[in-house]
């Protein structure tokens, strides 16, 4: 059952080759085997999951199947999930039991989809390797001595390695597509404002969204699906209607102009992942797409926008965390300061400290204007160069990241390498585009990732050039070493 | 030497919704501590907030009453600091884009003088939570401190004036005028007991003639006029004081007690916190249409200042008086109801003023719990003018009704109070009244009429004694100007 895609187990469900409790126990069966060797999962919910899944067969059974019905998916630790720990990968939270639902968690709950555990992930969704978590890293399941990327890094090792066929997560600056790429699934970050944020831990709310990770774009469209939508407790969540994202898939290409920024294709960047993204847009021109060469000058100032404006949102985010309503608080604190001061030294790792120390100071007086005013303008900048080039083409491409998975601790003495790791993948966050990421070959026998940016709410598109992409090709079916057993 | 006194204020008004400024939370005062408090209040992680309309509109409104110009877009920013009650780690609030721009008030002295003070700025934000340092104890007997954050996310506007004020006294009528624009227009309960508005103060003095403003200082959160003054006036002696002695004033933040009529300071300017104001990311701009704003301005009921031209113009009342009724809408209303039923808006001014006024504050209630209607006020208005009773009965009558004995017409009747007016009967009294101080009636005669005019008073006392005051004593003056100037057996 478990090398079936979402979209296949949901047809096997509606035909009744299987009940969604037979799936869930298949499911819970892989992770208490698999998982001690990748940490993916930080909690498991074995017991809510069968009670889930037993509600949706009986539902089922009633006539009454949603979109997501008995389907076993995961949820990453950042959205919180009533009655269960939502620890965001911080010892910070390690003892905080959300006491609500996320709205993507309600969603997919109305839907049928049944929960079976939270997946591991950065601390606080600050890093891009999954090392900075409380819970140790997670390891790639194509190589359990590299890093499945970050910082949904669990929930695409989980998916890579079959433990779940979907699993939510979120994207910053890459933290959907990069972590796809790197354990060959497929990613999906919406256009911010799709899918609302309220019950999503905030890392740095203009730029975080909610997104889905599955083995095939159709499995991202089905997610989405049942994901996007008004909510509104997030004044930042659009009240447009929502796309039919499963109808459009299949659309031919013909016509498509797909758009080459050369700013993705580095002089420096590896032939190798260079050679793999042409490949991909070959087989699209050979589907009738056209490529049109379009510019992103300022595209590489993206990095260094993004850990200006990221870490300042992020530093004020995150001092709700104080120790006085929930979450971590020191022992025997001497008095307020103290106790403030701390439990949050006490209670964050290295990766967000240094994160709300940049930040902080990017906002200090003095320093506003020189660094986060400045960063807001590189910001307007290039978002306007992603529209001027969206009159031109319907989606942009080129590789998600630069490079292949790279081995656990490798780059812990050097965060700026690390940072650079998201230079294809930021620009979408800090214009807000849909982008998603999809597996499109191997170098060294790990996976390389294609990234399709979209224009504002063309979700449907960019996953009908995915979905096309993958029916004519198999890199989506590839089996990492960790639970290829068929 | 003389000195000037100059002073700024910063006002906290909380507006009277139903639901907090970004969560569905009550704001109703005095529940049980963190009954009202939502998950957005309490900050849990993922909450987000979401604009209360309500507010928006109460702000704007604000903004139209003082003639303000309106920020067509403002932008909600993030002030960051620690404390216990601010849970979020940073207060929600408005800074480079507020809702209202720069407008301006007039005060009026109580000795009639007028005065403008401009209005810098008002912005929405929330309130923090509370601490609480009383009542809680660890498992050692160790104080310890509670959290309260029922209060957390109430809206307020935070009024800014420049430093235009020269006087405790005008500070307190900038703050009354404040008090009676906003209670008027309906957007807070102007409950200050209950913190519903707040005053800081910035204080500093100068050399008269002096063009440069002194170091100033901040008196923070009084919750009364009466300690609004008094903390003024000390912070003014304390700084003159410490400049004649060659000292010089440090800027910093103080706190005033007004059990003790003392103060100290809290922080100074050097532990000042770096605030690292951003705009919020979970908000977007707010946008004011002229649509909405005309919208707003019709709802607005008339403003204090008008209601007191008309009451002087109307009514004929003193612009003094016609201040002090149309300074608090619910006053207002009360009067010009009495009013209109007693047919007379001079007396119904004196009473209200008067009588009425000093029975709420001796009992410590607002107009809106007066035991007495103003129908009911009218309605003995109209006694005194018909004859009914006289104004001293009314006195009478007046403290009846207000002890629930009924209206006025019923306690007139229950207590016999009506005026005796049948002249044969009253003429008997007074004869006997003459009859009975013989001695007095015969000194009457014989005085010059300066001497009359001091003791006609003596005989007046003795007939309303006989008549328990029920006496008509203009028909009590005539007859006895009558009869005691004929010779007895005449």
């Amino acid at each position: 059952m478990h090398s079936l895609t979402l979209t296949e187990l949901n047809a096997g469900l509606a035909r009744g080759d299987y009940s969604a409790r037979e799936l869930t126990e298949h499911f819970l069966q892989r992770i208490q085997t698999l998982d001690p060797q990748l940490n993916s999962f930080v909690s498991i919910t074995a017991e809510q999951a069968l009670a889930q899944a037993d509600a949706a067969d009986a539902a089922r059974a009633r006539g009454e199947a949603g979109l997501l019905n008995g389907l076993p998916i995961a949820h990453k630790d950042i959205f919180c999930t009533r009655g269960v720990r939502t620890s965001c990968g911080s010892k910070m939270l390690d003892n905080f039991i959300a006491p609500y639902d996320a709205n993507i968690v309600e969603r997919m709950r109305a839907a049928g989809a049944v929960m079976l555990g939270k997946t591991n992930m950065d601390e606080f969704a600050m890093g891009s390797s999954n090392e900075t978590s409380y819970y140790g890293p997670v390891k790639n399941p194509w190589d359990t001595s590299r890093v499945p990327g970050g910082s949904s890094g669990g929930s695409a090792a989980a998916v890579a390695a079959r433990l779940i066929p979907a699993a939510t997560a979120s994207d910053t600056g890459g933290s959907i597509r990069q972590p796809a790429a790197l354990t060959g699934v497929t990613g999906l970050k919406p256009t911010y404002g799709r899918v609302s944020r309220w019950g999503m831990i905030a890392f740095a709310s203009s730029l975080d969204q909610a997104g889905a990770m599955a083995n095939s774009a159709a499995d991202c469209a089905l997610l989405l699906q049942a994901m996007a939508g008004h909510d509104s407790r997030d004044s930042t969540c659009v009240a447009r209607p929502v796309d039919n994202y499963l109808g459009e898939l299949e659309k031919p290409l013909a016509g498509l102009r797909i758009g080459v920024p050369a700013e993705f294709f580095p002089a420096d960047l590896d032939s190798r992942i260079a050679d793999q993204a042409h490949a991909a847009l070959a087989e699209l021109e050979r589907q009738g797409a056209t490529l049109v060469p379009v510019a992103l000058p300022s595209v590489h100032l993206s990095v260094p926008a993004y850990y200006v404006i990221a870490p300042a949102e992020a530093s004020s985010n995150l001092a709700r965390f104080d120790g006085v309503r929930y979450g971590y608080r020191c022992d025997n604190p001497a008095d307020l300061e103290d106790m403030f001061k701390r439990s949050r030294s006490e209670g964050f790792g290295a990766e967000v400290k240094r994160r709300i120390l940049v930040g902080t100071y990017a906002l200090s007086h003095g320093y506003y204007d020189a660094y986060y005013l400045k960063a807001q303008k590189v910001r307007r900048l290039i978002s306007n160069e992603f529209a001027r080039a969206f009159e031109q083409v319907d989606v942009l491409m080129g590789p998600t990241t630069p490079e292949i998975a790279f081995g656990i601790g490798a780059k812990n003495d050097d965060p700026v390498t690390m940072y650079m790791a998201d230079a294809f993948t930021i620009g979408a966050n800090l214009a807000g585009l849909p982008a998603l990421s999809m597996p499109a070959g191997l170098v060294d026998g790990l996976p390389v990732g294609v990234q399709v940016i979209g224009n504002y709410f063309r979700e449907a598109q960019i996953l009908n050039v995915a979905h096309r992409f993958q029916q004519a090709t198999d890199w989506h079916r590839a089996r990492p070493a960790v639970g290829d057993d068929a | 030497m003389s000195w000037e006194t100059v002073i700024g204020l910063e006002v906290h008004v909380q507006l009277s919704t139903a639901s907090k400024i970004f969560s569905g939370a009550s704001t109703a005062f005095g529940a049980e501590p963190n009954s009202q408090a939502s998950l957005v209040d309490l900050a849990m992680p993922g909450t987000l907030p979401v604009l209360n309309r309500e507010a928006v509109r109460k702000a704007v409104k604000f903004g139209l009453a003082i003639n303000a110009e309106i920020g067509k877009r403002s932008v909600f920013e993030r002030k960051n600091y620690f404390y216990p009650d601010l849970p979020k780690g940073y207060q929600t609030t408005q800074l480079a884009e507020p809702i209202v721009g720069a407008g301006v008030i007039e005060i009026q002295l109580e000795d009639g003088t007028r005065k403008n003070v401009r209005i810098h700025h008002a912005h929405l934000e929330e309130d923090a939570g509370k601490s609480l340092h009383e009542d809680f104890f660890d498992e050692q007997g160790q104080g310890m401190t509670g959290i309260d954050l029922n209060r957390a996310g109430t809206p307020l506007i935070e009024i800014v004036t420049e430093p235009d004020m020269r006087s405790a006294e005008e500070a307190v009528a900038c703050a009354r005028k404040l008090h009676s624009i906003v209670t008027s227009i309906g957007i807070c309960d102007g409950h200050m007991a209950q913190g519903s508005m707040r005053f800081d103060v910035n204080v500093s003095v100068r050399k008269q003639g002096d063009p440069k403003l002194g170091t100033r200082t901040e008196t923070k959160n009084l919750n009364s006029f009466k300690f609004m003054e008094a903390a003024i006036k000390l912070e003014v002696d304390r700084q003159i004081d410490l400049l004649e002695d060659g000292g010089t004033i440090e800027q910093e933040t103080r706190l005033y007690n007004g059990d003790t009529n003392t103060a100290r300071s809290m922080r100074t300017k050097e532990d000042a916190n770096d605030y690292r104001y951003f705009p919020c990311p979970d908000l977007l701009p707010v946008i004011i249409t002229d649509e909405d704003i005309e919208a707003l301005r019709a709802e607005l009921p008339e403003l204090p200042d008008a209601r007191q031209a008309r009451f002087s113009a109307e009514y004929g009342l003193s612009d003094y008086d016609a201040g002090i009724l149309a300074g608090d809408r619910a006053v207002a209303d009360y009067f010009e109801a009495a009013a209109q039923a007693a047919g007379d808006a001079k007396l119904a001014a004196n009473w209200v003023i008067g009588d009425v006024a000093g029975q709420l504050n001796a009992a410590g209630i607002t107009i809106e719990q007066c035991p007495l209607s103003a129908a009911d006020l009218g309605q003995m208005i109209q006694r005194i003018q018909d004859g009914t009773i006289s104004s001293k009965i009314a006195k009478q009558v007046f403290e009846a009704c207000w002890n629930g004995e009924g209206t006025p017409d019923e306690v007139i009747e229950a207590r016999g109070l009506k005026q005796m007016s049948d002249t044969g009967e009253l003429e008997k009294i007074v004869d006997q009244v003459i009859a009975d101080n013989a001695t007095q009636a015969e000194a009457f005669r014989a005085a010059d009429e300066g001497k009359q005019k001091k003791m006609f008073g003596f005989f007046v006392g003795q007939v309303m004694k006989l008549t328990q005051g029920k006496a008509n004593p203009q028909q009590v003056n005539a007859l006895l100007q009558e009869k005691l100037k004929e010779t007895p057996g005449a």
